[in-house]
C-alpha cells in the first residue's frame, strides 16, 4: 500500500560514475557497541541520496563515516570499507584533511563560528591557505549566491555572523561547506531547526546544488525526502534495511518495515 | 477567611533560601568591614585636623595632632580611664613623635590659631608658633599679617630648588657614576690583561671632573636656599630654627577653612602616589613601590599567559588520556594548592642561584671578575620575581584555559575540522579566539593574586627601598636585574620592620588602601576586554 500523501520526484538518470561513493560490507562500533551492521551501497554521482530511519538507527555514523568525522571519537572501529571514486578513504595514502577537503558537511545545528561573514565563508580556503583577496571574494559571492544568501547578506559582509537568523545561520554554513568546491556535501538534518520557508529554500538549494555536488542528507521528514532525494536508504537498529530509488521506496516498497515506517506505523 | 498567615502557597524549603542568604550577607559583611577600616585610617593620612595646645595639671603644655584614645592599661573595668595620643613631631627635640597622656592630668585644650604645622624632610612634622622668618637673602622679617604667604613663598622656593639638586644627584650624576662604574671595569681588565690603560684613565679623570662639576652645581644650587630658616617656640617654649631647605609643606592648621584642608589632602594624595618615600618610608609617595608593583605584575601576565595557555592547549587538545595525564592534572592542580613560600624558596635555589648564576657565568664573567664578584643576575631582581609569581599562578591560567577550551561548543571544533582545517588551524583560529574570554578570566585571576603576593617577592628581589626604578632612561631602558619595591611588601616592612611604628600605622593602611585600588583597577581593566571579547561572541540563536 502506498502512501497517498507523499508524492515522490521521479528518479533522475544517472549521468555520471553510479559508484562514487562505494560502501562495501561496511560495519562500525564505538567501544563495544555495534552501530553499523555490514552494509553494502553505492551513491550515484550528483544524485541525491536521503538517509532515513528512526531516531538512534544510525543514519549520522555512517554519514559522518563518509568524511571520517567519527574519527575524533575514542575507541571506535570499522570493517569493509568506503571509497570515494574508486579510493578508499582509508587508504594510508590519504591524508584525511584532504578527504575533508573533498566532502562538505553541513551540520543539524547551524554552527557559524564567530567571526564575520566573510571570514566564515571563505574559512575552508583560508586553511588551505589561499589568501588571493581577489579569490576569496570571488568565492564567497559566489557560494553564498549558491546558497541564496547573497542577496541577504551582501551588505554586512562583514558583520558577525552570530548576528544572523536562524535560517540565514543554516545556509551560510551550507555556503560554507561549498565554498572550496568539494565534491560530495553531506548533511545531516540541516533543517530540523528552522521553519518551512526557510526549509523550502534550503530544498530548492539541494535541488541546484545537485548539478554539481553529489549529496548525502540525514532527514526525519519522509516529505523532505520524497521531495529532494532521487534515493533513500531506509536504516532500522544499525541495518541497512532498503535502498532504491525514491519513487520505489515511497510507491512500493519491498520490505514490510520500510511500508510501515514510511506510512508511519512506527518510528 | 483564611488569615494571611496561614498562606500555602510558600514553598517548604523558603526558610533555607534565607539561610544560605546568610552565608552571603557574613561574607559580604567582613569585606564592606575591611574595606571601611582601610578607608578611614587610609584617608586619616591626608586629612589636616585642627591642632589644640593641651595643658595639664603640672603646668606643661602640649602641641599635637590627636591621633587616637583608648583605655588606660590598668584602669578599673567598672570605672574606666582614658589616655590620648597625640603626633608632637620635632624629634629632634621630644625624642619621640607621639606621646599618650593620661587624660585625667589634662585640664585644658585650646586652640591656638597661630599654631603652624611643618610637614619636613626629617625627624617628623612640627607644630610650632612663628617667630621670624629669614628669607632666602638672609634677611629677618617679624611676624605680620602677611607672614603666611611668605612662609608658603619660602616653602615653594626651597622645594623647587630640592627638586633641581635631586634631579642633578639622580640623574645626571647617576649616568656619570654608571659610566664610571662600568670604565673601572673596563679599566681593571686591561691591567688584567696588561693592555694600554691611558685612554680608560683618561676618560676616569673626565668623568672625575665632571662628577666634581656636578656636585659643585649642586652644592651651588642648594645655597640659594641654604639660609631662608624659620624661627619659632614650641610648646615648652623652646626655641627652634628651621631651615626652609628641610621643610616639604606648611599649613595652619587652626586658621584654614575646609576648602584649603581639602586642598592639602589632595596635594598630599598627589605626594603619596608620585613622590618617593621619606623618612624610613613613613612619609612621602609610594611612587617607586607603586610602579615596581606594576611593572612586576604586568611582566609576570606576560610571563604566565602564554606558557600557561600552551599547556593547557597540549594537556585539553593533544595529549592522550590516561594515566599519566591524569597524574599531570593532579599535580598542577596540587600546584596551585602550594604555599607561595615555598615558590619563592624554589625562585631563590633555581632562578637566582641556578638560573642567574649561569647567566653572570656565561655572559657576564667579566663583570664578576673585575667588579667584586657584584652578581647581575645572580641575585634577586625584577625577572626571577616574574618569573617566581609566573610560577605560582600558572596553574590558575592552565586550568582556566583547559575550561575555556571544553566550554567552545563541539559544533565548531567538528565544523572547523570538516571544512578541512588541521587539528592546529582549528586550534588557532577557532578554539583560541573563541576562548579568549575564558583564558582572560585566569589571566585577571593571576594578576590579583600576582599583585598582592608579597612572601616568595622578599626572598627573590623586592627590596625596602630601591635607588633606581626598574624602567628608566637608561639603556636598556628596562633593568630586568634590578630590585624594586613592592606595595605588599612595604605594607609588610611599614607595619613590621619600621623603627618607628606609631608613624608608620597611618601609612600602613593607606598603603593598603592602594594596593586594593590598584589590584580593583588591574582587574576592571581586565573584566573590561574580556567583556568585550565577550560580547563578540554572544550572538542571537534560533
Ligand atoms: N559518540 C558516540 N559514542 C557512542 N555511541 C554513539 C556515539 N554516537 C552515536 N552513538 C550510538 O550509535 C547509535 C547510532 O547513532 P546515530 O547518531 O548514528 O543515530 P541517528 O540515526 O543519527 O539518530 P538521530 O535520528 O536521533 O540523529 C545510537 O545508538 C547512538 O547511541
Ligand atoms: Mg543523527
Amino acid at each position: 500500500m502506498s502512501n497517498a500523501r507523499i508524492q515522490p520526484r521521479p528518479a533522475a538518470d544517472i549521468t555520471g560514475r553510479p559508484d562514487f561513493i562505494s560502501i562495501k560490507n561496511f560495519g562500525f562500533w564505538y567501544g563495544d557497541k555495534k552501530a553499523l551492521k555490514s552494509m553494502t551501497l553505492d551513491i550515484p554521482e550528483r544524485h541525491v541520496v536521503a538517509f532515513i530511519g528512526p531516531s538512534g538507527c544510525g543514519k549520522s555514523t555512517l554519514l559522518r563515516n563518509l568524511n571520517r568525522m567519527n574519527d575524533l571519537v575514542d575507541g571506535i572501529r570499522h570493517e569493509g570499507d568506503i571509497a570515494i571514486k574508486g579510493q578508499s578513504i582509508y587508504d594510508p595514502g590519504l591524508e584525511v584533511i584532504s578527504l575533508r577537503r573533498r566532502v562538505g558537511m553541513v551540520f543539524q545545528k547551524s554552527n557559524p563560528f564567530p567571526k564575520s561573514v566573510y571570514e566564515n565563508v571563505v574559512f575552508a580556503l583560508r586553511v588551505m591557505g589561499v589568501s588571493n583577496r581577489a579569490i576569496l571574494d570571488e568565492a564567497c559571492e559566489t557560494s553564498l549566491r549558491k546558497a541564496a544568501l547573497w542577496e541577504e547578506v551582501k551588505d554586512r559582509l562583514n558583520d558577525n555572523a552570530l548576528g544572523l537568523s536562524g535560517g540565514q545561520m543554516q545556509r551560510l554554513c551550507i555556503a560554507r561547506a561549498i565554498a572550496n568546491r568539494p565534491e560530495i556535501l553531506l548533511m545531516d538534518e540541516p533543517c530540523s531547526a528552522l521553519d518551512p520557508i526557510a526549509t523550502g529554500k534550503i530544498e530548492e538549494l539541494i535541488h541546484e546544488l545537485k548539478t554539481q555536488f553529489t549529496i548525502v542528507i540525514v532527514t526525519h521528514s519522509m516529505q523532505q525526502a520524497a521531495r529532494v532525494s532521487d534515493r533513500t536508504a531506509f536504516f532500522y537498529l544499525g541495518e541497512l534495511i532498503e535502498y532504491d530509488t525514491t519513487e520505489k521506496i515511497f510507491m512500493n516498497p519491498s520490505q514490510a518495515q520500510t511500508e510501515a515506517y514510511i506510512s508511519g506505523r512506527f518510528g | 477567611m483564611a488569615s494571611p498567615s496561614s498562606d500555602n502557597s510558600t514553598p517548604k524549603g523558603e526558610p533555607w533560601v534565607w539561610f544560605t542568604s546568610v552565608g552571603l550577607l557574613i561574607g559580604l559583611s567582613m569585606v564592606a568591614g575591611l574595606l571601611g577600616l582601610v578607608l578611614i585610617n587610609g584617608f586619616s593620612v591626608f586629612w589636616a585636623p585642627q591642632v589644640p595646645t593641651v595643658k595639664f595639671k603640672d603646668g606643661t603644655e602640649i602641641v599635637g595632632q590627636f591621633v587616637q584614645r583608648r583605655v588606660r592599661p590598668n584602669s578599673p573595668a567598672s570605672d574606666p580611664q582614658y589616655e590620648r595620643q597625640y603626633q608632637i613631631g620635632l624629634r629632634e627635640l621630644n625624642s619621640t613623635s607621639y606621646v599618650w597622656v593620661d587624660e585625667l592630668n589634662i585640664t585644658e585644650e585650646k586652640i591656638a590659631p597661630e599654631t603652624l604645622g611643618l610637614e619636613r624632610m626629617e625627624n617628623g612634622p612640627a607644630f610650632i608658633t612663628p617667630k621670624t622668618i629669614v628669607d632666602a637673602a638672609g634677611k629677618p622679617h617679624a611676624m605680620d599679617a602677611t607672614t603666611f604667604s611668605m612662609i608658603r613663598a619660602e616653602v615653594e622656593h626651597a622645594s623647587e630648588i630640592r627638586e633641581r639638586v635631586l634631579d642633578i644627584n639622580q640623574n645626571k650624576i647617576g649616568l656619570v657614576n654608571a659610566e664610571m662604574e662600568e670604565t673601572r671595569i673596563s679599566l681593571r681588565r686591561a691591567e688584567d690583561r696588561q693592555e694600554p690603560t691611558v685612554e680608560l684613565t683618561d676618560k676616569l679623570k673626565t668623568l672625575d671632573t665632571k662628577f666634581a662639576e656636578l656636585k659643585k652645581e649642586a652644592d651651588e644650587i642648594s645655597k640659594l636656599t641654604a639660609r631662608a630658616q624659620l624661627e619659632g617656640v614650641d610648646a615648652k617654649g623652646r626655641s627652634v630654627t628651621i631651615p626652609f631647605a628641610g621643610i616639604v609643606r606648611a599649613w595652619e592648621p587652626n586658621r584654614m577653612t575646609t576648602m584649603d584642608r581639602i586642598g592639602l589632602m589632595f596635594s598630599r594624595m598627589h605626594e603619596f602616589l608620585f613622590d618617593a618615600p621619606r623618612e624610613a618610608n613613613t612619609e612621602g609617595g609610594l611612587m617607586p613601590a607603586i610602579f615596581g608593583t606594576l611593572v612586576m605584575t604586568v611582566f609576570m601576565s606576560l610571563l604566565v599567559t602564554p606558557v600557561g595557555v600552551i599547556a593547557a592547549i597540549y594537556l585539553k587538545e593533544y595529549a592522550k588520556d590516561g594515566t599519566v595525564l591524569r597524574v599531570v592534572r593532579i599535580c598542577v592542580n596540587n600546584l596551585a594548592g602550594v604555599p607561595s613560600i615555598v615558590f619563592g624558596v624554589f625562585g631563590l635555589g633555581f632562578f637566582v642561584y641556578v638560573l642567574g648564576g649561569t647567566i653572570d657565568q656565561l655572559f657576564f664573567s667579566d663583570q664578576l671578575k673585575y667588579n667584586n664578584n657584584t652578581p647581575v643576575f645572580g641575585t634577586g631582581g625584577l625577572l626571577w620575581c616574574s618569573l617566581t609569581l609566573a610560577l605560582m599562578t600558572l596553574p590558575v591560567v592552565i586550568v582556566a584555559t583547559e575550561e575555556a577550551l571544553s566550554a567552545v561548543p563541539r559544533g565548531m571544533r567538528e565544523a572547523s575540522l570538516a571544512a578541512g582545517a588541521s587539528k592546529w588551524q582549528t586550534v588557532r583560529d577557532i578554539l583560541l579566539p573563541a576562548s579568549a574570554p575564558g583564558i582572560l578570566t585566569g589571566v585577571i585571576l593571576a594578576m590579583a593574586r600576582g599583585a598582592g603576593e608579597v612572601a616568595p617577592l622578599m626572598i627573590v628581589g623586592v627590596v625596602k627601598l630601591a635607588p633606581t626604578l626598574p624602567i628608566d632612561g637608561l639603556a636598556p631602558f628596562l633593568h630586568l636585574d634590578r630590585k624594586f619595591m613592592h606595595l605588599g611588601f612595604h605594607i609588610y616592612d611599614l607595619g613590621f620592620q619600621s623603627p618607628d611604628s606609631d608613624a608608620a600605622r597611618p601609612m600602613v593602611f593607606a598603603t593598603t588602601l592602594l594596593l586594593i585600588i590598584l589590584v580593583v583597577c588591574l582587574n576592571l581593566g581586565a573584566i573590561t576586554i574580556r567583556n568585550r571579547l565577550r560580547a563578540r561572541f554572544k550572538g542571537a540563536s534560533f
